[in-house]
């Protein structure tokens, strides 16, 4: 009666899980699947270092109850690399600008930054965005857009400002 | 966190069932803020009915003109909307001046309507809350209150609500939509929300077992200008210490013909300011005539020791929003 069983993709792999009702999708992550680069800051929502990407949208896995999940796609910064080979475009662009210096916020930062650069490109505006752009085009993403857009992701090291270049280069 | 038992409702009969055999139950949206209180044990359901599965995920055109916002759109998603955007800019912005795009991502249109209040006494069960254990007391009062409210508060509690959304809806004369055992009713948004009074645990007038389906907004404010002005104590992801909807049409002559003014992060609800815009129907739409209307509202103020601020910084941000609206509506006309 507290446990269901639910299927998910996680970086393109089938799970199906007998879940207590109560698992996070961070603590699956984490402590079933040994997915650990999703990190546990705040474990509430405030703090984006466990964000992660569902059916490609960028969510915080610590308020995300696993069993809603059933038929869903989960993307961690593990999955974001082209067969753990290649890195993804933002991953090489934090390395390029040094873009952290603790390291503990930076999946969140890079699966935030994946999320906003397809939020912007299919015209999500952000409290930025001049009222007046025009509905459905693209957003261009200056400092200010970037800033705005990724301010659910803190980083106490105080990396803000090589994390705005680095999304800046690739978008 | 309890144990609970979970249901994934697939048909709005599925979910109004499940709330009337389970009166412990709680419905879940994007979780954003019911998940966070269960972690702190402030919410302990017994049942969880996950209404996210739900055929209520579209925006749609009326034939009269209104828009009907399902209550399991995306917040992200309808501050994205066309037609939202265009047509009543107060609720894009106001979306998009709330929480995170992680939480936007996640959080619902009917989940924003029931969140709950951040009064950190609200959220630390060690200290007493009226809303949260009524007859505890309430730890605000006398505590820390900078963030609370100035209006509307009652001896049992001084909590804000702490949505934007719920603050434009308000101010464009938005509808609830709900559907429970005694079939289906609407209730004005910004009727939805409740002063505390006596009765500080019951946030909005939902009766038990019923379910938001969805939100209406009217035919009548989606051709005015409107807007969301936000005062927080940093640029982005933060609750507001005030906060402005408002939506103004004017005739040629200059005078108002329709306002809609709201203010959050002020009461137990969003406030709508009825006095004011009273005072200013007919009136010249001017900053003069704004301020002196916006003050005659907040003569209603009673601010606690440490909020005081609240009462300026509202009516400054109100008297701005409103003017840069009738610049915008005379822009228009001149078109």
């Amino acid at each position: 009666m507290h446990r269901s069983e639910t299927t998910l993709t996680v970086n393109g792999k089938p799970h199906t899980l007998h879940l207590d009702h109560r698992r996070v999708l961070l603590d699956l992550l984490r402590e079933d699947l040994g997915l650990t680069g999703a990190k546990k800051g705040c474990d509430h929502g405030q703090c984006g270092a466990c964000t992660a990407l569902v059916d490609g949208r960028r969510v915080n896995t610590c308020l995300l109850l696993a069993v809603t999940l059933d038929g869903r796609e989960v993307t961690t910064v593990e999955g974001l690399t082209d067969g753990g080979e290649t890195p993804h475009p933002l991953q090489r662009a934090f390395l390029d600008r040094d873009a952290f210096q603790c390291g503990y916020c930076t999946p969140g930062q890079i699966c935030s930054a994946v999320g906003a650069l397809a939020e912007a490109a299919a015209g999500h505006p952000s409290h930025v965005t001049d009222p007046a752009a025009p509905s459905g085009r693209p957003v261009p993403l200056d400092a200010a857009e970037i800033r705005e857009r990724l301010s659910g992701n803190l980083c106490r090291c105080g990396a803000y400002p090589h994390i705005v270049e680095a999304v800046e280069d690739v978008s | 966190m309890k144990p609970f038992a979970y249901v994934r409702a697939g048909t709005v009969e599925e979910a109004t069932g499940a709330l009337a055999a389970h009166p412990g139950a709680r419905c879940l949206g994007g979780g954003t803020n019911l998940v966070d209180l269960m972690k702190l044990g402030v919410e302990r359901p017994d049942v969880l009915v996950d209404v996210t599965r739900l055929p209520l995920d579209t925006v749609e055109e009326l034939p009269d003109g209104s828009l009907r916002v399902g209550a399991t759109v995306r917040n992200s998603d309808l501050a994205a909307h066309p037609l939202v955007r265009d047509r009543y800019p107060a609720l894009s912005q106001a979306l998009l001046a709330g929480a995170s795009g992680q939480l936007r991502n996640a959080a619902t249109t009917g989940g924003n309507l029931l969140q709950r209040t951040r009064c950190p006494y609200f959220q630390d069960l060690s200290k007493p809350c009226n809303k949260r254990e009524p007859g505890s007391g309430c730890g605000a009062r006398e505590g820390t209150h900078r963030d609370h409210a100035v209006l509307g508060h009652s001896a049992h509690c001084v909590a804000t609500h702490p949505s934007d959304m719920s603050v434009a809806l308000a101010a464009l004369g938005a509808r609830v939509e709900l559907l429970g055992d005694d079939g289906a009713r609407e209730i004005p948004a910004d009727r939805f929300h409740r002063l505390p009074g006596d009765h500080p645990e019951r946030d909005t007038e939902i009766r038990p077992g019923e379910l938001i389906t969805g939100v209406l907004l009217p035919a009548a404010t989606a051709s005015l200008p409107s807007a969301y002005r936000k005062a927080r104590d940093r640029a982005s992801y933060a609750f507001a210490l005030a906060s402005v909807a408002a939506v103004l049409g004017t005739a040629d002559d200059g005078t108002v013909t329709h306002v809609g003014l709201a203010f959050g992060a002020l009461a137990h609800k969003p406030w709508r300011a009825e006095r004011a815009e009273a005072a200013l129907r007919g009136a010249p739409a001017t900053a003069d005539a704004f301020a002196h209307a916006v003050g005659l509202e907040l003569e209603a103020a009673r601010p606690l020791r440490d909020n005081g601020y609240k009462v300026p910084l509202a009516r400054n941000l109100a008297v701005d929003v409103l003017t840069r609206l009738a610049r915008t509506a005379r822009t228009q006309e001149d078109r």
